[in-house]
């Protein structure tokens, strides 16, 4: 099986350098049989980044990407709630840059409009979209979007590719909210390792639009892996969610950029 | 990890879990898949004990169950819940009757802490008896549990000092997500909930390489995690999947 990672944070690895937290983060994807990766956040410190904060966070993950270009795409990170910062910085590092991706956290909730220039732009760059969202028993963060706020969004935006972050986390709901918008995949990361997830979410939703992604350093790579490893489907389901899904929908881009697998 | 490695599963559960169906929730499914990665015994408790009163009935079961359909390798665990009336007799049915040598105690859901005056009598019977005592910290993630019914972790700090009743309690910590400071020879801890970057390792250095053990909690958790984790840690796997237990089951020295 080849394996793509769509969901991992190098600063969790503890080098003194990008350079060396990569370092650390690949040597322990080789042992995990896990091919490519995607990264982005420099720590997970700043939920409502400045547009100081952001550029500091995307020169670090521009670091990573550009000493480990065979092995990762890095995904730029943008707030809401500085959309010029945001638009520059997609400006920066995807049109002008190498990174592939765009993600979007807890700072403002993905149903208010104020983020539709950030998804028209990633749109028009051909960028993955990710969304961070998650459905906590004891409440969400103040902006942070739950699958039904992913649900608005991608309402609004059908023809655009998004990926729901986590599935919700409550992924039984997250599933369910996001049954009826064929734009959006869902990302298996994050959670614990509940067995029966990748079977609900392949049968409501196929495995076309379901992608592994552990959140290591958070987690471990195992126990996102045994989210596919272990589920009761068919291989080619899950070699679609291990990377064909996720390499579909990169290849307009690294075509764009004229990178070749 | 060597392929002939064999494994003592110390952490499965039978029957339902109470807001879902899981894949392996039938017993002779979960017999295969652990068959099926050289498990060769597997310490199972029941997802009834949560919430049923009538844990007579569950032990019961457990045991019946492990027997028809455990394929040689199930070993039933039983629950006592110290705030019951007439407990001391579900505790000796446990050892006497059903020869179980394992007890799991849920704590947060039977509502005492490890610091109450009956979890400890419960202590001291189990180490008169020489049961190995099981403490699910959890059972889920809290910020999935059902909003209807949201229990919090189990307290682990009282282990440190229940660690102390006498070198005869065994106490392993099951469901753990947490890097305690404890180093005690008879406490141990499974790594089913053990994440990040280097999870075990962390783990081993906060209580001790020789008192970490596998743990999947299958069948709530795909049982691919632990068998996972094992080898992204790089650390010894003969003692993570198999030692380890038999020193805290007294099998080895
Ligand atoms: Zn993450």
């Amino acid at each position: 099986m080849t394996i793509w990672d769509l969901h991992c944070h190098p600063a969790s690895f503890g080098g003194r350098t990008p350079e060396e937290s990569m370092a650390e983060l690949v040597k322990l994807a080789d042992r995990m049989g896990v091919e490519r990766l995607c990264i982005y956040l420099s720590t997970l410190a700043h939920t409502d980044p400045t547009a100081d904060q952001l550029r500091q966070h995307n020169d670090y993950i521009l670091r990573c990407v550009n000493h480990f270009a065979h092995r990762v795409f890095g995904f730029v990170y943008v707030n809401p709630n500085h959309v010029q910062a945001s638009l520059d910085e997609i400006n920066r590092c995807v049109r002008d840059g190498p990174m592939t991706g765009i993600k979007l956290w807890v700072a403002r909730r993905c149903n208010d409009a104020a983020i539709d220039p950030i998804i028209e732009r990633a749109a028009a760059l051909k960028a993955v979209i990710f969304q961070h969202t998650w459905l906590k028993t004891g409440g969400n963060l103040p902006g942070e979007s739950s699958p039904m706020d992913m649900a608005v969004l991608a309402a609004r935006f059908p023809n655009v590719p998004l990926i729901c972050g986590h599935t919700g986390g409550n992924w039984e709901i997250g599933v369910r909210a996001m049954r009826p918008f064929p734009n959006v995949s869902v990302d298996l990361a994050g959670s614990d390792p509940t067995a029966g997830f990748t079977e609900m979410a392949v049968r409501e939703l196929g495995a076309r639009r379901v992608i592994y992604g552990s959140d290591t350093g958070g987690r471990s790579f195992s126990s996102q892996l045994a989210k596919v490893h272990g589920a009761a489907i068919p291989d080619e389901a899950r070699q679609r969610i291990f990377s064909e899904n996720l390499k579909e929908m990169m290849l307009p881009i690294l075509r764009a950029k004229g990178v070749r697998l | 990890m060597n392929a002939r490695q064999v494994i003592l599963d110390t952490n499965v559960s039978l029957s339902r879990y109470p807001f879902r169906r899981l894949p392996l929730d039938e017993t002779p499914k979960l017999v295969a898949k652990l068959k099926q990665h050289k498990v060769t015994r597997a310490l199972a408790g029941s997802f009834d004990a949560m919430l049923h009163h009538d844990l007579g009935a569950v032990n019961e079961r457990t045991a019946r169950e492990c027997k028809e359909y455990g394929g040689g390798i199930l070993a039933p665990v039983g629950c006592v819940d110290p705030t019951q009336p007439d407990w001391r007799e579900e505790l000796r049915r446990c050892h006497e009757a059903y020869r179980m040598t394992a007890i799991r105690l849920h704590p947060n859901y039977h509502g005492y802490t490890l610091a109450d005056s009956a979890a400890r009598e419960l202590f001291a019977d189990a180490a008169r008896r020489k049961l190995l005592v099981q403490i699910p910290l959890e059972m889920e993630d809290e910020r999935t549990l059902h909003p209807r019914l949201k229990v919090a972790p189990v307290d682990w700090r009282p282990c440190a000092e229940l660690a102390a009743v006498g070198p005869t309690l065994r106490l392993q910590i099951l469901n753990c997500r947490l890097f305690p400071a404890i180093k005690a020879k008879n406490v141990w801890f499974d790594f089913s909930m053990t994440e990040g970057v280097h999870g075990i390792r962390r783990l081993t250095d906060s209580v001790g390489t020789s008192q970490v053990v596998f743990g999947s909690h299958a069948p709530f958790y795909y049982w691919e995690s632990a068998l996972l984790k094992v080898t992204e840690s790089g650390l010894d796997a003969a003692a993570l999947c198999e030692t380890n237990a038999r020193r805290m089951l007294g099998e080895l020295p």
